[in-house]
């Protein structure tokens, strides 16, 4: 192994221990080079999580006027901000308690937001009516989450209640899943068919997972995370029928729904098209829909916001779900205020209009060149293949290991495709995330990377990822 | 499915019968059945019912700006420049703010507080906390790596129970918690399926704690579960009780003794009022125990933004430092926390602020000074205020305020009282705040909510509302009093 240095083995151990071996070794490496230490390259780039603004995207100018001067209301008395924007704070300000984002709200988010958000859904879908009632906001997805597996997940009995997932999934969804003490059911997406949803496999899913639990859950992810998949109309209601006839509650994670640049690929909501086929099952089937700030244009991550839309949920159950929010007191208030920009945004005619879409625009421009370059140089290189790009911010290229490169991962007792990520990073600086991660079908391995960066960072990410990659086919060959 | 889309008629898959047992035990009194009526009543007043009365005052919940308290400018000029730093370059905003949110920036992700931190918190701010935590309890070292930044209080004290709980049946997890408690406990208690072991403060002598009841509760809960934490709110909601040095000494030992975890929620520690008073914090009185308990006792300590006099509730604010915890559980910890990702950017640099406030000499530092202590001395003044005038009502007893924000008068209720509520299958003290609320437009929350002796009734009222209108109140509340006692007699 002429050109990898051997890890150190307090990574080693690091990785046995189970905690996040990539992410301390790229602090470590960013802290030797600040030091002074010389290596092949100038800093760490990190790719490695679906975070805009670290990525080097500025905010949306809108976004935040609007929140400073919510957070500092003195501002609104300032010449250098735009009407639309004033406007909107006061308007904002007025529905908070003692007009301060300090107050507290109610559990579920303030009534106007919860309005705003359920008029954005009923334009979205076309005009499927909507409820504000029917909505929690909370302080992101992730909180949304496991509030809907708090009240499915019966820890108490001995047969554990299953929830279905697909493989591959992003790592901290199935961590909030074990440490609900849920039984996790395993459906495997089809690569090669560009990672889709395949009913037969769910219903083989299902029929195994049966032996061993309570499956009462099915979570799909649509765009999917890591993979960047959009599913057809006839895919979803393919799915509904299965939920249906299996008795599943759907728990539709949608949060990436704003990020669609495929050519023909357009995002169907699952309550737009649950709502579309007939009445008998309209009405019945369960569905929780989720969507968030950090996955929008927005890329607000670090704000904390998100809302999910209840569907056909038992009114009693609500109301416990409810009661449980309600120790939580309330999502945090700014998280709240963007949702409502982000369901609201400025529109033609509007001051800020001009300066909100070209912002916008400029960083889905921004996306499709990237996936458009990623394409180009994956072609070029063995044993790296990619399904098409058609959504989302990840993409989860196959890497085609030579028998030699597992058998030496095997050796060193890790996965490949993390042995793969801790020499790319130690080697070129560049950080990715490994498909074992995620889960993947037994020998195959992948790695995931985040594509909405500067062009510039994106083409040293790539030059860096293809220095690496023939090397390392060229040293395993 | 067949052809014409029949489907055999189902049952949903989520109800009250199949859902987690545990979330249908879990109660939270402060947002509780009579909030969800002053919030109708109100709506009622605003399409223009005629009312005994023209606004509903929401005395049940700490929350400070809702009645009026102002934000703290510096917070919010740094919080600003933080959202939208091109005010960095606006000369109406002080340097030392700018110094601040720079500071800030640096250590966030493309210098925005929109990405997202580590699950831990944003390390600049974490090594403040600790130096804040150092320069509170003097000199005691408090080391970066033991805090952990969350979403308010709440989320801390949730996640380090959440840790806790294990066993099963004989083996459960017992928790200790104090009667009356800030129902958070006992709602996650119930959710997370601990046990719950209350022991009762002392009300006849200003709410303190006892050791003797603590062994009681003690023994009782070791027929029927594992006991494992104690926790502590000091100073108490809703008691607002502040523990001498003296009682956090013996109960530490205790702790020590009978091998518990202790949870220290220490949100009200810049509340204290009365004469006498003062805030020990329980990791510098640990410290200064020696050895024998501070290298040994499990500590977890609670702070938030919420409360004291900064009132920002609604950042989601706080932070715990875990003392002495075992490095297996504390990697469990760091891994639970790293489920919700990160806790909210913006309570995170609020964090920072409150830890690492105007210094003499900085630009800021008057009107700082000059706001906190009109915050602090506003509630000291309606604290007494409300111990005063309780007290003068027949049938009203009110301990001493001295911290916190909340009085607990107990109430004594006339036996027809006590039988109609019974009737509707009522809390008697849930029905005498419903009559307040209905006639006065007063929201209280009753003393059931928050746990008390059998027998004996309470209501939490905040003393948030500001002087003029806090007497008002209390003088409304001292007439209906009278006018219920008579009705009811």
């Amino acid at each position: 192994m002429s050109f990898l240095k051997e890890i150190s083995p307090l990574v080693m151990n690091n990785f046995l221990s189970g905690t996040d071996v990539l992410s301390r070794y790229a602090a470590q490496i960013t802290a030797e080079i600040q030091q002074g230490e010389r290596r092949n390259y100038n800093e760490v780039l990190d790719l490695s999580s679906g975070d805009l603004h670290r990525g080097g995207i500025k905010p949306i100018t809108f976004v935040r006027q609007v929140l400073a001067a919510c957070v500092y209301p003195a501002l609104l008395e300032d010449d250098s901000l735009p009407l639309d924007v004033k406007q909107r704070a006061q308007s904002l300000l007025r529905e908070c308690e003692g007009g301060s984002v300090g107050s507290y709200t109610d559990s579920s988010g303030l009534a106007k937001i919860k309005h705003c958000v359920s008029q954005f859904i009923t334009r979205r879908d076309g005009g499927v009516p909507s409820s504000p009632n029917n909505f929690f906001i909370n302080s992101g997805s992730q909180t949304a989450l496991m509030i809907m597996l708090k009240l499915l997940i019966r820890s108490e009995d001995s047969c554990r209640t299953g929830v279905l997932i697909p493989v591959p999934t992003y790592a901290s969804f199935t961590l909030a899943l074990e440490k609900q003490g849920a039984a996790i059911i395993p459906y495997y997406l089809c690569e090669e068919q560009g990672w889709t949803l395949q009913v037969e496999e769910l219903r083989k899913a299902l029929h195994t997972g049966r032996n061993t639990c309570n499956p009462v859950a099915l979570y799909i992810c649509n765009p999917g995370n890591p993979t960047g998949h959009i599913q057809s109309r006839k895919s979803i209601e393919e799915v509904i029928c299965f939920a249906a006839e299996e008795r599943l509650f759907i728990l539709a994670d949608e949060v990436c729904q704003s990020l669609v640049y495929g050519d023909d690929t357009e995002f169907y909501s699952y309550k737009k098209v649950l709502s579309e086929m007939g009445s008998t099952i309209s009405s019945t089937v369960e569905l929780a829909s989720f969507n968030s700030l950090s996955k929008s244009f927005m890329g607000e991550c670090g704000l904390r916001g998100g809302y999910v839309e209840l569907v056909n949920l038992d009114p009693a159950v609500k109301e416990y779900g409810r009661r449980l929010l309600s120790t939580r007191s309330c999502p945090p208030v700014v998280g709240q205020i963007a949702l409502d920009l982000m369901a609201d945004p400025p529109k033609s005619g509007d001051p800020s209009f001009p300066t909100f879409s070209e912002e916008v625009q400029s960083i889905k421009n921004m996306i499709v060149k990237n996936t458009g370059r990623i394409q180009e140089v994956f072609a070029e290189l063995p044993g790296i293949s990619c399904q098409p790009l058609k959504a989302g911010f990840f993409v989860f290229p196959c890497l085609h290991f030579p028998p030699k490169a597992i058998q030496w991962a095997k050796k060193r007792q890790m996965e490949p495709d993390m042995l793969y990520c801790l020499h790319l990073l130690e080697e070129t600086g560049l950080h990715v995330r490994p498909g074992c991660e995620y889960g993947q079908r037994k020998d195959s391995y992948h790695i995931r990377l985040f594509v909405a960066t500067q062009e510039n960072i994106m083409e040293d990410a790539l030059q860096r990822l293809k220095m690496f990659h023939m090397r390392f086919m060229k040293e395993f060959s | 499915m067949s052809e014409n889309g029949a489907l055999p008629l189902r049952g949903k898959v989520l109800t009250v019968d199949t859902m987690n047992a545990n979330v249908k035990k879990v109660d939270y009194a402060v947002r509780g059945p009579i909030v969800q009526r002053a919030v109708q009543i109100e709506k009622e007043l605003k399409e223009g019912v005629k009312k005994p009365f023209e606004e509903v005052i929401k005395a049940n919940i700490g929350d400070a700006h809702a009645m009026g308290q102002r934000p703290i400018t510096f917070f919010r000029q740094v919080m600003a420049l933080c959202t939208y730093p091109q005010l960095l370059d606006d000369n109406k905003f002080p340097e030392d703010a700018k110094n601040r949110a720079r500071r800030i920036l640096q250590s966030c992700g493309g210098n925005s507080i929109g990405a997202y931190t580590t699950s831990q918190g944003i390390d600049c701010v974490r090594h403040d906390v600790a130096n804040y935590i150092q320069r509170r309890d003097g000199g005691i070292p408090s080391d970066p790596d033991n805090i952990y930044l969350t979403t308010g209080a709440s989320d801390g004290i949730v996640t380090i129970l959440k840790l806790l709980t294990a066993g099963e049946g004989r083996t459960r997890t017992g928790v200790m918690i104090s009667i009356p408690q800030y129902p958070l406990y006992s709602a996650s208690i119930a959710e997370l399926g601990a046990v719950q072991i209350s022991y009762y403060l002392n009300e006849e002598k200003c709410w303190s704690l006892d050791i003797s009841e603590l062994q009681r509760a003690l023994q009782a809960a070791r027929e029927h579960c594992s006991p494992r934490v104690l926790c502590i709110i000091n100073p108490g909601n809703p008691t607002g009780q502040v523990q001498s040095r003296q009682c956090i000494e013996d109960v530490i030992r205790f702790a020590a003794k009978e091998n518990l975890f202790l949870m220290a929620d220490e949100v009200y520690q810049d509340n204290v009022y009365a004469e006498g008073c003062e805030f020990h914090s329980f990791k510098k009185v640990l410290f200064e125990m020696g050895p024998e308990y501070s290298s040994k006792v499990e500590l977890a300590s609670f702070h938030s933004t919420s409360k004291c006099y900064m009132g920002e509730c609604g950042f989601r604010g706080g932070y715990m430092e875990v003392i002495n915890m075992d490095p297996g559980v504390k990697a469990q910890l760091t891994k639970l926390v790293s489920v919700r990702l990160c806790p909210p950017v913006p309570g995170q640099a609020l964090m920072d602020l409150v830890v690492n406030s105007p210094q003499p000499g900085e630009p800021s530092y008057q009107t700082f000074m000059k706001e906190r202590t009109a915050v602090l001395s506003a509630l000291a003044e309606k604290a007494k205020l409300t111990e005063e005038i309780l007290n003068t009502v027949p049938g009203i007893s009110c301990n001493p305020v001295q911290g916190a924000m909340y009085s607990f008068p107990r109430i004594t209720l006339p036996e027809r009282a006590i039988n109609e509520a019974k009737a509707k299958d009522q809390a008697p003290d849930m029905f005498y705040c419903m009559k307040l609320l209905e006639e006065t437009g007063i929201c209280l929350v009753p003393g059931s909510g928050f746990g008390q002796r059998e027998g004996t009734y309470h209501f939490r009222m905040t003393i948030l509302p500001p002087t003029e209108k806090l007497k008002i109140m209390l003088n409304k509340l001292k007439e209906f009093h009278q006018k219920f006692t008579q009705q009811y007699s």
